[in-house]
């Protein structure tokens, strides 16, 4: 609680910075002749938001200018008189597995099997707002949000059942999609106890939850769902879809970066059988009845462009130092200070000093961008792989300036997303040329486009700086991020003394957000610095972490980790071998890893042997999967941590391709041994992104300690290390 | 142009009319609707279009249409013919050996190549075999330990 309170109260913690860019503007309201129709039959539970936290994560708290904060609903259950359950909400899945996860917490509290519960998920005409697919917010907030209105629902259908056996409530249990009477034995099934009902009901948020310890269907590995459809090629990514009578886009891309068109010759192209060529603006796109012929046009446009000079990625981090912005599109400078860094310097016996750099990196999913557009009766219906489907209603909404009604965004499973598909450009594009061509369109970025024109994780530089006691006694703390972000920029140790402050700067490329957000960054800095001082100590990094560190999860999940690990106990077997340990409070997770590299000593090429990552995220939900998101959120992170970098010129990516942007493959993989630390009596807090946030910084200890070279930027060794 | 007008696809002789230069993938995907692989990089680079021609692992972004002549291909749907699950794809759904599943169709495919040249294939084997194949979601070692399930299961079968 402690900790929670002091991570989440610090000024430049704002955790989605770079997320909330644009408002949402959407309005919905609870409306129960709307609700029944579109539900039919049956019983209905609304969720509806009284604190004003979860409202804003619907979207209910930018409301304001005195209007009182009207209920909001963020979820809809519904048990028709199928017995079928359903349940609409606006997240999405994008590989996370929360479509199982919030299957789990709703077949939990109605008493149901998963398998009868069907999921609707991210469709703007059928599920209740929802900001967007990011953060980390699924499980801390919305699934309990489902987990009330599943539990709300469980009680009207014991109120059902002893309205019909014409008994009291009490005593009368709910199981296996059943309501039975323990002392008759009579049951009876909820799609019985539903049959000629039409209730709907608003819930409020005090509902009791069934605790952690109680769980049966939550807590327990459960696979995930329909997932016979992904390994039979049966679901449909956006790019799978068809529409009849859809035509295939393709888009003209400038070339640079902010490029504006000086003139167009679209004679040829016009020409070719079914083509249609837009030229609105800067914006130049064609359909064509096939993905080929739509190349073809492409490929037969003449076009002008006309750019001016742009900063290469050679001078970036001087850059983003001089450029410090107050606005910069975002919310300004975040500052702060506790103690006095006066005291803590005099007070201390040694000090020490770093910059950090961390590049650009892609989110690369396997799925590049993708939309297929329709125009029917002045009504826009989009597919798109996105992470924030009310947010690309409201883009279309604006471009096409229609009403939000009339624009109808939905979302299918989506082929990875990382924080990289917060934007809606691929809709708006397919649905201009959709709307010219008077043809549904589909249009698929090639991989190059998503490379160049989605969006990149931030660059950013970090000065750090620690003074310290003879005894290890961290007195004062000194973090400046240039444009990286805030995200965990605060520190977990007990330092009397800091001042820490993001500097938002002019960042030369469109950036976003990216998994886990500036939390890897500034890890990176902070436990790699960390690292340094306990070498200034001649201290063990564990034991220098741990003498600074009060927060007892955080200490317990170090503590974890290192012993999996073998901490205590490590010793080099051979040369150019290492280890390092790392970690961090993020998001309302806690996680530590330890790392075992292997330095070549003739090349300097680095490998990743070992990684032990323990994770403590409250009460577990999906043992497995939350195993699987743990095992991957270390892999994406080595390429981050060790090569991926994004290289720069004039407006153009010089890297945007597989074949030049390395990701990490099966040989970059070491062996990975996950520590779950369930705490059945805390919240459960998500964990796509915290269990990211160490790998980086205990690579690059465990590179110290098998090479003495400490290695200040991301990524670390491109092209291995000098030796 | 040259012009292709037949495919074997699945054990089924589709008729097409395609350029001969058109990518196979193209033509599965757009003009038979078997979306099953997956366009990733149009360059051979992470083998999400994988697909088996005559029982090889193939990258159908870069494998022209009039290449294929009268050899069979084998997409994800048609793995597992009679509508069972394939034992690799029974083991990547028992490992958990996906996330979100757009590198399925062309891990499982390249890996069912392997299986049938390697039948008890190492990891070293299998992480070799499979270096082409990228996953960005990072389910590696879940893969791994999947096609080790796989060739276990497909042993007792055939034994």
């Amino acid at each position: 609680m402690n900790r929670d309170a002091r991570v989440s109260s610090f000024p430049g913690a704002e955790p989605e910075r770079y997320e909330l860019a644009s408002p949402p503007t959407h309005r919905f309201q609870p409306c129960r002749r709307e609700f029944l129709k579109l539900a039919g039959g049956g019983i209905a539970v609304a969720c509806v938001l009284k604190d004003l936290g979860a409202a804003q994560e619907s979207g209910g708290g930018r409301r304001g200018f005195g209007e009182t904060l009207p209920q909001e609903v963020s979820a809809w259950l519904h048990i028709g008189e199928d017995g079928v359950v359903t349940v609409y909400t606006g997240k999405v899945e994008v590989g996370q597995n929360t479509r199982t996860a919030l299957t789990q917490a709703v077949a939990e509290e109605l008493r149901v099997p998963p398998d009868s519960i069907r999921m609707i998920m991210g469709d703007t005409d059928l599920t209740p707002f929802d900001m967007g697919t990011f953060g980390s917010r699924s499980t801390p907030v919305m699934s309990p949000q489902l987990r009330r209105a599943a539990a709300a629902t469980r009680e009207m259908l014991i109120d059902l059942a002893a309205d019909n056996w014409k008994i009291k409530r009490a005593g009368l249990v709910a199981i296996e999609g059943k309501i039975t009477d323990p002392l008759t034995r009579r049951t009876a099934a909820y799609a019985e106890l539903v049959k000629g009902q039409k209730l709907a009901k608003a819930i409020p948020a005090e509902i009791p939850l069934t605790p952690a310890s109680e769980w049966k269907v939550m807590g327990k590995p459960q696979p995930k769902v329909e997932g016979r459809d992904f390994v039979t090629g049966r679901h449909r990514y956006v790019s799978d879809l068809k529409v009849p009578g859809m035509l295939y886009g393709k888009v003209l891309r400038p070339n640079a970066f902010g490029a504006t068109l000086v003139s167009l010759d679209a004679s040829e192209a016009k020409g070719m059988p079914g083509v249609t060529v837009v030229e609105d603006g800067d914006f130049v796109g064609v359909a064509a009845p096939t993905p080929e012929a739509a190349t073809s046009a492409l490929a037969a446009l003449r076009a002008e462009w006309k750019s001016s000079p742009q900063p290469s990625g050679r001078e970036l981090f001087d850059d983003l130092k001089r450029n410090t912005a107050e606005e910069a599109g975002w919310e300004g400078r975040a500052d702060h200070a506790v103690g006095s860094m006066d005291k803590g310097r005099a007070e201390a016996k040694h000090k020490l000093q770093a910059t950090y750099t961390v590049a650009y990196i892609a989110h690369a999913p396997l799925e590049p961008r993708a939309a297929v557009a329709e125009w029917k009766d002045g009504k826009l219906a989009v597919w798109i792989s996105t992470q924030r489907p009310f947010g690309v209603r409201t883009e279309l909404a604006q471009v096409f300036r229609l009403p939000e009604d009339q624009v109808r965004v939905q979302v299918p499973d989506a082929g990875g997303a990382y924080g990289g598909k917060h934007t809606g450009e691929a809709a708006v594009e397919a649905a201009r040329l959709a709307r010219a061509a008077g043809r549904p369109v589909k249009l698929q970025w090639t991989r190059e486009e998503e490379f160049a024109w989605a969006y990149f994780r931030p660059a950013g530089v970090i000065d750090v700086g620690g003074w310290l006691r003879e005894d290890g006694t961290i007195t004062a703390w000194e973090f400046h991020n240039y444009n990286s972000g805030a995200s965990a920029i605060g520190t977990p140790y007990d330092i009397p003394n800091q001042h820490i402050q993001f500097h938002p700067a002019r960042s030369p490329l469109r950036q976003g957000s990216y998994r886990a957000l500036a939390a890897t960054a500034n890890h990176f800095a902070r436990e790699s610095h960390m690292d340094d001082l306990a070498q200034l100590m001649k201290m063990d990094p564990l034991e220098f972490r741990l003498k600074n560190l009060k927060d007892a999860r955080l200490r317990a999940v170090f503590e974890a980790a290192a012993q999996k690990f073998g901490w205590a106990g490590r010793r080099k077997s051979s040369k150019g071998q290492g280890f390092g340990i790392a970690g961090g409070i993020e998001k309302g997770g806690c996680v530590a890893s330890c790392a075992e590299v292997s330095v070549d000593g003739g090349t300097g090429s680095v490998r990743i042997v070992r990684v032990v990552t323990a994770f403590d995220c409250g009460a577990v939900v999906n043992p497995e999967q939350l195993r699987n998101q743990i095992e991957g959120a270390n892999v994406m992170g080595i390429g981050g941590a060790l090569f991926e970098a994004i290289e720069f010129d004039n407006g153009c990516i010089l890297n945007g391709r597989f074949s030049r942007y390395r990701l990490p493959r099966f040989s970059d993989v070491p062996s990975i041994e996950v520590v779950l630390v369930d705490r059945k009596d805390q919240t459960s807090a998500g964990a796509g992104e915290t269990p990211m946030v160490g790998l980086a910084p205990a690579v690059g200890n465990a590179i110290f300690d098998a090479s003495g070279a400490r290695l200040r930027s991301l990524p670390m060794a491109p092209k291995g290390i000098k030796v | 142009m040259t012009r292709v007008t037949q495919l074997q696809v699945n054990g089924t002789t589709y008729r097409v009319d395609v350029d001969a230069e058109t990518s196979l993938l193209s033509v599965l995907r757009h003009h038979l609707d078997r979306t099953g692989a997956k366009y990733g990089c149009g360059e051979g680079q992470c083998g999400a279009c994988t697909v088996l021609i005559d029982g090889l692992p193939r990258r159908s972004c870069i494998t022209q249409v009039g290449a294929v002549g009268a050899k069979h291909i084998v997409t994800i749907e048609g793995l597992s013919p009679n509508g069972g699950l394939h034992p690799l794809q029974r083991a990547f759904l028992d490992v958990d050996a996906l996330q979100c599943g757009y590198c399925t169709s062309g891990m499982i495919l390249t890996a069912a190549a392997l299986l049938e040249t390697n039948p008890d294939p190492t990891e070293q084997e299998i992480a070799h075999f499979m270096e082409g194949n990228i996953c960005r979601c990072g389910t590696y070692l879940r893969i791994i330990i999947a096609i080790r399930q796989a060739a276990k299961m497909l042993k007792e079968v055939r034994s």
